[in-house]
């Protein structure tokens, strides 16, 4: 018996081999070195010298790191809200009204598209001059907007563009969630006269929990890391009204040549992420499921 | 939001591993001597108009010399940089590539550049074969860190219909004025030249400007420390210069009072309604908008002469000399060079090459294509010529470059991205009116001057 576990432990080390090797090289090599490159002043162009804490207190006074922390958040909750809270009403129809393959497919289209692809599409979309959304806003008497280039717009407009071409694919999941909870639940509480909405709070909201939080998870570090559609529509602007954390990470790395800085900074957002990820799984006790 | 493998993810390993990087992004290192002694050049260009010129070059270059063969790569600007920089970390850069002002200086501080001034001596290479001030733009302590290929100046380019329509004879665009206080005759025509949704022009007391068909103006913005699309010509023929020395000075002067009311002229047009809001602006580039008739005049580089008045424009399009200065008229005037890389195995071959780019022979082939204006003198008036038998009036460009006095040189110092970020972002708060010009661009030249501490 003992012996057999033991075997089985080995057989698994080599099924993890491969994973385990590409995470070592592509993941593990480079956060150490990149841990490395924070506590250096490296430009690429020079061999990096130890600069201590240099880089970390540089970062505490740089008001544009602090302001590119703040314009992350902001997009974080502006594409976090409306993507959630889009997706948990796309799922619910799904799974109460139909169950439509064709349409589960429709869903995921944006998705597909890649994200430059996106970028692009909604940078011609949205613009102020030629966009044709701005062409029906003054037919209908409404201003151009500057979705992109107003500072007010220009970060809900961003957000907006990922909320579109995400909110099928979280509702997907959610939805693959919900289809777990079982039938005779709502069956029981319909019987009992509960209504849509009622059904909705007691049982898909509370049952969904588990899959809610790994979705919540992976979408809050998605969001924090949103650079392509920004890199392709506003390019941080307009002035630094969409300059995220990432972008300023970019930039300071291949625009500036600061790889000891821009690595410094990347560390510092690895660790809001880790504290983020494990206080959002304490409050929704994501390993715990009700069903249970 | 959840997200595939994306360039986001990527970056972050990236930023952390750019040693890595380096050595993944590969251009071969096939460059070495072959059994007979012959010798692969790698050279690096960004301007996709330009490949076919340099090819030509190239084997012109290799019937002269059978035992070198030179090898271009051509890539976009954004990545060109980047690319170029990952591949001199990883010791894999070109043999030879094209420089520009305010890029070359980080790689001349890193020791990057070999220093040409030995060869230029030896092979006596006459430097003032070359448009005026071109040459010395790439010293640096009496070491030369490249020979000159082309240079590039300003012009206003207009829709020509629209003028017309409006009553403009193109001929008064030669002589434009301009003040910062009333805007001169060129204010005037850019008030006559905008148009709003019933018709009505900028001098129209009828005229609205809540409704604007076409803007009289495109003014630039996303112009960095240069303003070489725009203010930087206007503040030049006031009599502003960027820094105490060009190239290579290290106090730049951008809270000059004189560039302030540059940027206050442009806020006025906007006000006026004769140019767009920089909120409500396109995210679009002048040229995309110049063609859909959403503007009427704007300024521009010779650079972009075969995309105004190429096949491809959809509006006719002519161009006319910058509007003169209270100190006369100016011109931003750029060149480009061709840099050595100081680890490459075939200096010799690496510098006959040079030679060769910067030399009649390869010049007048690249001047007989008409894509950009040569460095040699001689080469730009063959560029004038081919321009002339394709039936273009580019003689704009050219006056002013010959013009004495008529030109200044955009700014080289270190720290060049860092500057034209700061600098850029501080114009459009002022533009739009998140604080006054005269203070933004004192943050901003104390935050740029104070990178050269």
């Amino acid at each position: 018996m003992k012996t057999k576990r033991r075997d089985d432990r080995r057989a698994a080390w080599w099924f993890l081999l491969p994973v385990l090797v590409g995470f070592a090289v592509f993941y593990g090599y480079p956060a150490i070195r990149g841990a490395w490159y924070s506590v250096t002043d490296y430009t690429m162009l020079n061999q990096p010298s130890f600069v201590g804490a240099d880089n970390y207190t540089e970062l505490a006074r740089d008001g544009e790191f602090w302001h590119s922390l703040l314009v992350t958040v902001w997009y974080v909750v502006l594409n976090i809200g409306s993507q959630t809270l889009l997706a948990l009403g796309v799922a619910s129809l799904m799974h109460r009204l139909t169950r439509s393959t064709v349409l589960r497919a429709a869903l995921l289209l944006p998705w597909l598209v890649p994200n430059v692809t996106v970028g692009l599409l909604w940078m011609w979309l949205l613009d102020t001059n030629l966009g044709f959304v701005n062409h029906l806003l003054t037919s209908l008497g409404v201003g151009p907007v500057g979705f992109l280039t107003d500072a007010t717009w220009a970060m809900p407009s961003v957000a907006a563009i990922n909320t579109w071409a995400y909110t099928g694919y979280t509702a997907l999941l959610l939805y693959a969630g919900m289809l777990q909870i079982p039938q005779y639940l709502y069956e029981s509480a319909a019987i009992d006269g509960a209504n849509e909405w009622r059904m909705f709070r007691r049982i898909t909201l509370p049952l969904l929990r588990p899959v809610l939080a790994l979705v919540l998870v992976v979408s809050l570090i998605g969001s924090f890391q949103i650079f392509d559609t920004i890199a392709v529509t506003t390019f941080g602007g307009p002035v630094s009204a969409t300059r995220v954390i990432y972008y300023f990470i970019y930039e300071q790395a291949f625009r500036y040549f600061h790889m000891g800085y821009a690595a410094a900074a990347a560390i510092c957002l690895a660790l809001i992420l880790g504290v983020l990820t494990a206080i959002q799984m304490r409050l929704l006790r994501a390993s715990r499921s009700d069903l249970a | 939001m959840i997200r595939r493998s994306r360039a986001g993810a990527a970056l972050l390993s990236l930023a952390m591993a750019a040693g890595l990087a380096g050595l993944a992004a590969c251009s071969g290192d096939d460059s070495g001597d072959g059994a007979d002694g012959a010798v692969t050049l790698d050279y690096w260009l960004w301007d996709d108009n330009q490949k076919a010129s340099y090819q030509a070059c190239a084997d012109a270059f290799h019937t002269s010399n059978p035992n070198i063969t030179v090898r271009i790569t051509q890539s976009a600007w954004d990545q060109y940089w980047q690319n170029l920089t990952t591949q001199l970390a990883a010791g894999e850069a070109p043999d030879v590539w094209t420089n520009q002002g305010s890029y070359y200086p980080q790689f001349v501080t890193s020791g990057q550049i070999l220093d040409l001034q030995p060869y230029v001596k030896a092979d006596n290479v006459d430097l003032s074969q070359y448009q005026g001030g071109l040459a010395d733009l790439f010293v640096k302590d009496d070491a030369r860190y490249g020979l000159p290929k082309d240079w590039d100046t300003m012009a206003l380019v207009f829709n020509t219909d629209h003028l017309k329509a409006q009553g403009v004879d193109a001929a008064s665009l030669k002589d434009l004025t301009w003040n910062p206080t009333d805007g001169g005759t060129f204010e005037q025509l850019i008030a006559k030249a905008t148009v709003d949704a019933k018709g009505k022009n900028g001098l129209d007391p009828a005229f609205d400007k809540s409704k604007i068909k076409t803007f009289g103006f495109l003014p630039e913005f996303k112009d960095g420390s240069q303003g070489q699309n725009g203010w930087g010509n206007f503040a030049a023929s006031l009599g502003f210069t960027y820094l105490d020395k060009n190239p290579w000075g290290t106090q730049y002067k951008y809270d000059d009072p004189r560039l302030a009311q540059v940027i206050d002229w442009y806020k006025s047009l906007i006000a006026k309604g004769y140019s767009p809001a920089l909120d409500k602006a396109s995210t679009l580039a002048n040229d995309a908008l110049m063609n859909a008739g959403k503007g009427a005049i704007t300024i521009t580089g010779s650079w972009m002469i075969n995309s105004y008045l190429g096949d491809t424009a959809k509006v006719k399009f002519a161009f006319a000399p910058l509007p003169a200065g209270p100190q006369g008229r100016k011109s931003a005037i750029n060149g480009l060079s061709d840099a050595i890389w100081t680890g490459t195995e075939h200096k010799d071959e690496a510098w006959k090459w040079v030679k060769f780019l910067a030399s009649p022979d390869c010049q007048n082939i690249v001047g007989g294509n008409a894509v950009v204006f040569p460095a040699l003198k001689d080469a730009s008036e063959k560029a004038l010529d081919a321009h002339k038998a394709k039936g273009r009036d580019v003689q704009a460009f050219i006056d002013e470059a010959s013009a004495p006095g008529g030109t200044f040189f955009l700014p080289i110092t270190d720290h060049g991205s860092e500057v034209s970020q700061i600098v850029q972002d501080a114009i459009q708060s002022a533009v739009l009116g998140q604080t006054d010009s005269a203070s933004a661009l004192k943050k901003a030249n104390d935050q740029v001057n104070a990178l050269f501490k």
